[in-house]
C-alpha cells in the first residue's frame, strides 16, 4: 500500500520535472485562437511547422467558435486571432482589444439543397433565393449557435428583408456545421455552409451527397479571413512581438501562395488576398 | 452501422500501430486524470470521513448539498474554473490556463463531491463499536481518521473509481480549460468531439472505444488492489 503511493508520488513529480523545460521554453509559443474552419481542413496543421521552419517559433492553438475566440482575446488569455466576422471583429478592434487587422485570404460560402430544388433557387442571387425558400416554406436547417457562419446566415436572410426566426419551416439545430448538414439532408431540406466543410461533406458521401451546391459566386457569401494581435498595452502577458510576426508572415508572398497551394481532396479551400 | 465495424477496426489499427496522435491524446488523458483522482481522494476522502463522522449543526444541509453537487454539469465546472483561471482572473497570474494541471485543477472539483458524498455514506455505515473500541485503546484523532478510512477502503476505491469515471470521461472542462490544443492538451474526449466535428464518425467510434481501454487498465489495477488488501 504505501509503496503503491511512493510510486505515484514519485511518478507524478517526475511526470511534474518532465513540463518544466517546456515552461521554460515559453518565451517562442505564440498562443492563438482561430475558428473551427481553419483547423478542421487541417490548414493550420500544415501551417503550424512552416511557421516553426521560418522563425523558430511555435504555433499553439485552441479552435472555437468566432464569438468564443474574441472573448479569449478580450480577456488576455491569447496572443493572436485567426478569424472571419468583420463586423465584430472592427468593434474588438474598435474597443482596443486588438490591434493590426490584417487581412490574409477568404473562402466562401454556399447555399445547398436536395438535388430535386423544391424552391427552384438553383442559379438565383442570394436575396431571391432566399426569398423564394421562404415563400414555398421549404425547410431551412440553421446552426443557430451564434458562430461566424450562423452570423453569416443571418446576413442573408437580412439582406433578402427576412428575418425568419419561430416560423415552422426554418430549424435551428444548434449543432456543428456537419451536424446541421446531416440534419438538413434527413428533413429534405436546405442549409447554409462554408466550402471547405461542403468539400468534406461531399468527400464523406463518395462524391454523391443528398445535398447539392444551389447558389454560389454571388459577392454576399464573401467570407474574409483577418489576424488581429491583442493589444499589449491593454493585455501585459501578450506576446505582441511574435504575434507581429505572425501577421507579417501570413501576409508575405510565399506564405500567400502556400495558403493558395493548400487543397484539400483537390480541390482549393481559401483564396489569398493581403494587401502587399 | 458501417461507422461502429469501421471504428473497431479502426481503433484496433491505431493502438496497435502507435499512431502518435492517438498516443499524444492518451498521454494527456492519463496525466490529467491520474493528477485528479489523488488531489480529489487526498482532499475528498478526510472532507468525506468529517461529514460522516463529526456530529455538527447544519450537517444534514450539508450533506444535501454535496448530494446536489453530484448532478453539476460539467460545462459549468469548466466555465467557473475558466472565470478563474484566466488571464483576467484571480488565479490567472499561475498561467494553468490551456495546461494540463489546469484541466486536473478542474476536474478535481468534478470528482470532490463524488468522493466527499460515498465516503461520508461509508463512515456512517460503519460497525459504530470501531469508534468506540478505538478511543478504548486510546487512538487519537488522527489515528481515528486514518483507522476508519482502512476500515471503509473498499468503499472508499468505489467512490475513487465512480470519481474517476466521472472525471475520464468529462469533456466540458477539457475543452474549456485545456482548449484541445494539438500535442498539447488535445484528451480523448475533446479529440472525440473534434474528429465527430469534422464528420469523422468512425473515427470518434474508434477513440471511444480507446478510452475504454483506459479506463479497463485503471479498473484492473483497482481490482487487483482490492484482492490483495483482503488476504
Amino acid at each position: 500500500m504505501k509503496r503503491t503511493i511512493l510510486v505515484l508520488t514519485l511518478s507524478l513529480l517526475i511526470c511534474g520535472l518532465v513540463s518544466l523545460p517546456a515552461k521554460a521554453m515559453a518565451e517562442d509559443v505564440l498562443m492563438m485562437a482561430t475558428t473551427t474552419s481553419t483547423d478542421n481542413t487541417g490548414l493550420l496543421n500544415v501551417l503550424a511547422p512552416e511557421f516553426k521552419k521560418d522563425t523558430g517559433i511555435e504555433l499553439k492553438w485552441t479552435a472555437v467558435g468566432t464569438g468564443k475566440a474574441l472573448e479569449l482575446g478580450k480577456n488576455c488569455d491569447v496572443d493572436v486571432l485567426l478569424v472571419h466576422a468583420p463586423e465584430a471583429e472592427k468593434k474588438f478592434v474598435d474597443a482596443g482589444s486588438g490591434v493590426d487587422r490584417t487581412e490574409v485570404m477568404y473562402n466562401d460560402f454556399v447555399v445547398v439543397g436536395p438535388e430535386s430544388d423544391p424552391a427552384k433557387i438553383k442559379g438565383k442571387s442570394v436575396p431571391e433565393a432566399m426569398k423564394a425558400i421562404a415563400d414555398s416554406k421549404a425547410v431551412f436547417v440553421s446552426r443557430g449557435d451564434n458562430s461566424g457562419t450562423h452570423k453569416k446566415e443571418q446576413e442573408l436572410w437580412k439582406v433578402a428583408g427576412l428575418a425568419p426566426e419561430k416560423d415552422e419551416w426554418y430549424v435551428q439545430a444548434g449543432q456543428g456545421m456537419i451536424a446541421t448538414l446531416n440534419m438538413a439532408a434527413e428533413k429534405n431540406g436546405y442549409s447554409m455552409t462554408d466550402r471547405g466543410t461542403y468539400i468534406k461533406y461531399e468527400a464523406d458521401a463518395k462524391g454523391n451527397p443528398p445535398l447539392k451546391i444551389l447558389v454560389e459566386g454571388d459577392k454576399n457569401l464573401f467570407n474574409q479571413y483577418s489576424v488581429i494581435a491583442i493589444n499589449p498595452e491593454k493585455c501585459k502577458s501578450a506576446k505582441y512581438d511574435l504575434a507581429k510576426k505572425f501577421s507579417d508572415w501570413m501576409a508575405s508572398p510565399k506564405i500567400q501562395k502556400f495558403i493558395a497551394d493548400f487543397k484539400l481532396l483537390d480541390k482549393q479551400l481559401f483564396t489569398p488576398n493581403a494587401k502587399k | 452501422m458501417d461507422y461502429i465495424l469501421d471504428g473497431i477496426r479502426q481503433a484496433i489499427w491505431l493502438l496497435i500501430t502507435g499512431d502518435p496522435e492517438t498516443f499524444s491524446a492518451i498521454k494527456a488523458t492519463v496525466l490529467a486524470s491520474t493528477t485528479s483522482i489523488i488531489a480529489t481522494l487526498v482532499i475528498g476522502a478526510p472532507l468525506g470521513f468529517i461529514l460522516g463522522y463529526a456530529q455538527f449543526p447544519g450537517r444534514r444541509a450539508a450533506r444535501l448539498f454535496f448530494d446536489t453537487l453530484l448532478s453539476f454539469p460539467t460545462v459549468v465546472i469548466g466555465l467557473l474554473a475558466y472565470a478563474f483561471l484566466t488571464r483576467r482572473g484571480p488565479l490567472g497570474d499561475l498561467g494553468l490556463l490551456f495546461t494540463i494541471p489546469g484541466i486536473s485543477l478542474g476536474q478535481t472539483f468534478l470528482g470532490l463531491p463524488v468522493v466527499i458524498a460515498m465516503t461520508a455514506s461509508a463512515v456512517e455505515h460503519l460497525d459504530t463499536r470501531l469508534e468506540t473500541t478505538l478511543l478504548t485503546l486510546g487512538a487519537g484523532p488522527r489515528q481515528l481518521l486514518f483507522t476508519t478510512l482502512w476500515e471503509a477502503r473498499f468503499s472508499i476505491t468505489l467512490a475513487g473509481l465512480a470519481a474517476y469515471g466521472r472525471i475520464v470521461s468529462e469533456i466540458g472542462i477539457s475543452m474549456m480549460i485545456g482548449g484541445n490544443i494539438k500535442w498539447h492538451t488535445r484528451t480523448i474526449t475533446t479529440a472525440i468531439a473534434l474528429e465527430t466535428g469534422k464528420g469523422q464518425f468512425a473515427m470518434g467510434i474508434a477513440l471511444g472505444l480507446v478510452l475504454m481501454v483506459v479506463a479497463f487498465a485503471v479498473n484492473l489495477g483497482a481490482a487487483a488492489f482490492r484482492r490483495r488488501s483482503e488476504k
